[in-house]
C-alpha cells in the first residue's frame, strides 16, 4: 500500500450517463400491474384479493380513519421503542462497566430472547386491560433486546489496546466512555435500534391483534371479519409506510450522530 | 566528584554511590508477574534487573510468550508487578504513567476522527492549549512524512501510514520516554525499514528514552544502543548486548561485519535456548 491508495472524495455530479433507471420501482409498477390485470381477467372476488385500484379507493374512503388509527399505533410505537432506549442503553453500558451487572443480568437478558414476546401479550393485556399500557410494554419488551445486545457488542468491540491508550493519556473515566467507548459503540448500537424500530412495528401491530379497540392492528382485524379485504391492506400498506419512515429517521439521527467515520465497514467490528 | 561522574560516562558502576536516584532513568528491580492459570499461578515473567539510563534506545527481543509484552504494560503502570519494583525517573510506579507514550502493534487510531484529530486526542485528554498542539502535531506529521494528509480518515491510510499517526499521537506530549511493543510487526518489509530509519531519527531529535519490544532481531540491533535478550516462559533476561555500532545509522550498516556478528551471537543464544531450531544440529 502507498499513498496511491488515497481516495480523493468524488464530487457528486448529475450528468446523463450517471443517471440509473430506478429499477426497483419500475420492477414494483410492474408486478402492480400484473396483479390488476390478472385479478381483473380471473375475475377473483375482492373479499378474497382486491385489486390495486381497489385498494387506492379504500384509501379514498377510509383515509381519515386509517389515520386516526395510525396516530394512535404510531404511538405505541414511539413511547415503546423510546422506553426501550433510554432503559437498555443504561443497562447495557453498565453491563460493559460493571462485571457484577454483567454476571447476573446478561445471561437472564440474552436467555429470556427465547421467549416469544407475542405469547405474553394476552398476559399483559389482562394485567394492564385493553389501552395503550400493554401495547406500549410490548413495543417496549420487542425493541429493548436488541438495543441491549447490539450495545453491549458495541461496548465490547473496543480493543483492550485502546482502553490502554487511555490510560497512557492520563484519561479519566468520563473521557474514556464519551471520547474512546461510547463513539467505539455508537455504530453497533445504531444498528440495534434499527432493527429495534422494526420489531416495535410488528409488536404494536401483534398487541392490537390480541386485543384492542383502536390502532392499524385493531383496523385489520376488523376489515378481515367483514371481508374488506381492500381496508386491510391499505391498513397494511399504511403500517409499512411507518415502519419505513421510523426505519429513515433513525438512519438520518445515525447519520447526524455518528462521528463522520467516512468507512464503510464502520460498523463490523 | 567530578571525576566521578566523567566516570559514569564509562559505565563504571561507582557513580550509583555518587547520585543513587538519578543515575538510572528506568530501573527494574527483581521485578515478576505471575497469571492465574488453569493449574494454580503461572509465572509469565522474573526476575528482571535492568537498568536503563536517560535518552537510551533499549531493545527487549524475545521469542513469543516470553513476557515482552507484560515488561511494556509493567513500565507504563497498565498491569502491576506480581514482585519487585519499577521505578521509572525516580518514581514506583503503581498506576498508570501518563508521562509516557505508547505505540502498540496495532495501531489503535480512532476510526471516527481524521489523523490530526487522532493526534490531538492527545492533546485534548491532556487539556494542553489546542492550538500550539495543533501546530506540533502538523510539525510530527511533516517530520514522519505525512504532510498533506492531516484531514485522512484512519481507513483512507495504508498500514505503514497509520502507524506514522500513532507515532505521531505518541510524540504529541514530548514523553521522556517512549514505549514500543512490536510497532512494526504488521508492516511489509520495505516499510518497516522506512519506519526504522525514521523512528532512529525522531530518536536522535527528541533525546527520550526508548523501550522497543520486537522479535526481530536485525531491527533491535539496528535501532538499539542495547539489546536484551529474553528467555522463553518464564521470561527472564538471558544477556544484554552493547550495540556500539555508530550513528546516525545508515541501512547498509546491516551488511556489516560487526552487524552480522551481533546478530550471530543473538541467534546462537535463541538456538542455545531451543527458540531456534535447525534440523541439521542435534
Amino acid at each position: 500500500m502507498s499513498s496511491a491508495d488515497m481516495t480523493a472524495p468524488a464530487t457528486p455530479g448529475f450528468s446523463l450517463s450517471r443517471f440509473k433507471p430506478p429499477y426497483a420501482l419500475i420492477t414494483l409498477f410492474a408486478l402492480l400491474v400484473i396483479w390488476e390485470v390478472g385479478a381483473r381477467m380471473a375475475d377473483v372476488p375482492t373479499y378474497l384479493l382486491p385489486t390495486p385500484s381497489a385498494i387506492i379507493l379504500a384509501f379514498r374512503d377510509f383515509g381519515p380513519l386509517l389515520i386516526q388509527h395510525a396516530g394512535v399505533t404510531l404511538l405505541e410505537i414511539v413511547l415503546g421503542f423510546a422506553i426501550a432506549v433510554l432503559v437498555g442503553i443504561p443497562l447495557a453500558t453498565s453491563i460493559a462497566y460493571s462485571k457484577v451487572v454483567d454476571r447476573s443480568i446478561y445471561p437472564l437478558i440474552v436467555g429470556s430472547q427465547t421467549v416469544p414476546k407475542a405469547a405474553i401479550a394476552p398476559l399483559l393485556l389482562a394485567a394492564f386491560g385493553y389501552g395503550i399500557a400493554p401495547k406500549i410494554i410490548i413495543v417496549a419488551l420487542m425493541s429493548f433486546f436488541p438495543v441491549v445486545i447490539n450495545s453491549v457488542v458495541g461496548f465490547r468491540a473496543a480493543p483492550p489496546e485502546m482502553l490502554h491508550l487511555a490510560s497512557s493519556m492520563g484519561a479519566n473515566g468520563w473521557q474514556t466512555f464519551w471520547r474512546f467507548r461510547l463513539p467505539q459503540a455508537l455504530p453497533s448500537m445504531f444498528a440495534g435500534m434499527k432493527l429495534a424500530s422494526v420489531l416495535a412495528v410488528i409488536g404494536a401491530v401483534v398487541a392490537e391483534f390480541v386485543g384492542a379497540r383502536s390502532g392499524l392492528g385493531y383496523v385489520i382485524m376488523v376489515a378481515g371479519s367483514n371481508f374488506r379485504m381492500d381496508q386491510q391492506f391499505a391498513a397494511i400498506i399504511v403500517l409499512s409506510a411507518m415502519g419505513m419512515v421510523f426505519f429513515w429517521i433513525i438512519g438520518m439521527i445515525e447519520a447526524r450522530v455518528l462521528p463522520k467515520h467516512g468507512s464503510t465497514n464502520a460498523g463490523d467490528h | 566528584m567530578y571525576q566521578l561522574r566523567f566516570g559514569r560516562l564509562n559505565g563504571i558502576e561507582v557513580i550509583m554511590l555518587d547520585i543513587p536516584t538519578q543515575s538510572h532513568f528506568i530501573s527494574f528491580n527483581r521485578v515478576s508477574k505471575n497469571f492465574a492459570g488453569r493449574s494454580g499461578t503461572v509465572r509469565a515473567l522474573g526476575d528482571i534487573d535492568l537498568k536503563i539510563r536517560s535518552g537510551e534506545f533499549v531493545s527487549i527481543v524475545g521469542p513469543s510468550g516470553c513476557g515482552k509484552s507484560t515488561l511494556m504494560m509493567l513500565v507504563s503502570g497498565l498491569m502491576n508487578a506480581s514482585g519487585g519494583e519499577i521505578h521509572v525517573d525516580g518514581k514506583k510506579i503503581t498506576r498508570p504513567s501518563s508521562d509516557i507514550g505508547i505505540v502498540f502493534q496495532r495501531d489503535v487510531l480512532l476510526d471516527w476522527r481524521t489523523a490530526l484529530q487522532n493526534i490531538l486526542l492527545q492533546a485534548e485528554i491532556r487539556k494542553m492549549d489546542i492550538p500550539a498542539a495543533t501546530i506540533r502535531a502538523k510539525k510530527l506529521m511533516k517530520m514522519v512524512g505525512l504532510e498533506g494528509f492531516e484531514d485522512a480518515y484512519p481507513h483512507e491510510l495504508s498500514g505503514g501510514m497509520r502507524q506514522r499517526v500513532s507515532i505521531c499521537r505518541a510524540l504529541l506530549h514530548k514523553p521522556p520516554l517512549l514505549v514500543m511493543d512490536e510497532p512494526f510487526g504488521a508492516l511489509d518489509a520495505l516499510t518497516r525499514d522506512q519506519l526504522q530509519l525514521d523512528l532512529a531519527r525522531i530518536w536522535a531529535e527528541t533525546g527520550m528514552t526508548v523501550i522497543f519490544i520486537t522479535h526481530s532481531i536485525s531491527e533491535a540491533i539496528f535501532l538499539s544502543d542495547r539489546v536484551v535478550v529474553m528467555t522463553p516462559r518464564p521470561g527472564r533476561i538471558e544477556k544484554v548486548l552493547e550495540i556500539d555500532l555508530p550513528r546516525p545509522r545508515r541501512l547498509s550498516v546491516r551488511e556489516s561485519a560487526e552487524f552480522a556478528g551481533h546478530t550471530h551471537e543473538v541467534t546462537q543464544m535463541f538456538k542455545k535456548l531451543g527458540v531456534l531450531r535447525e534440523g541439521d544440529d542435534e
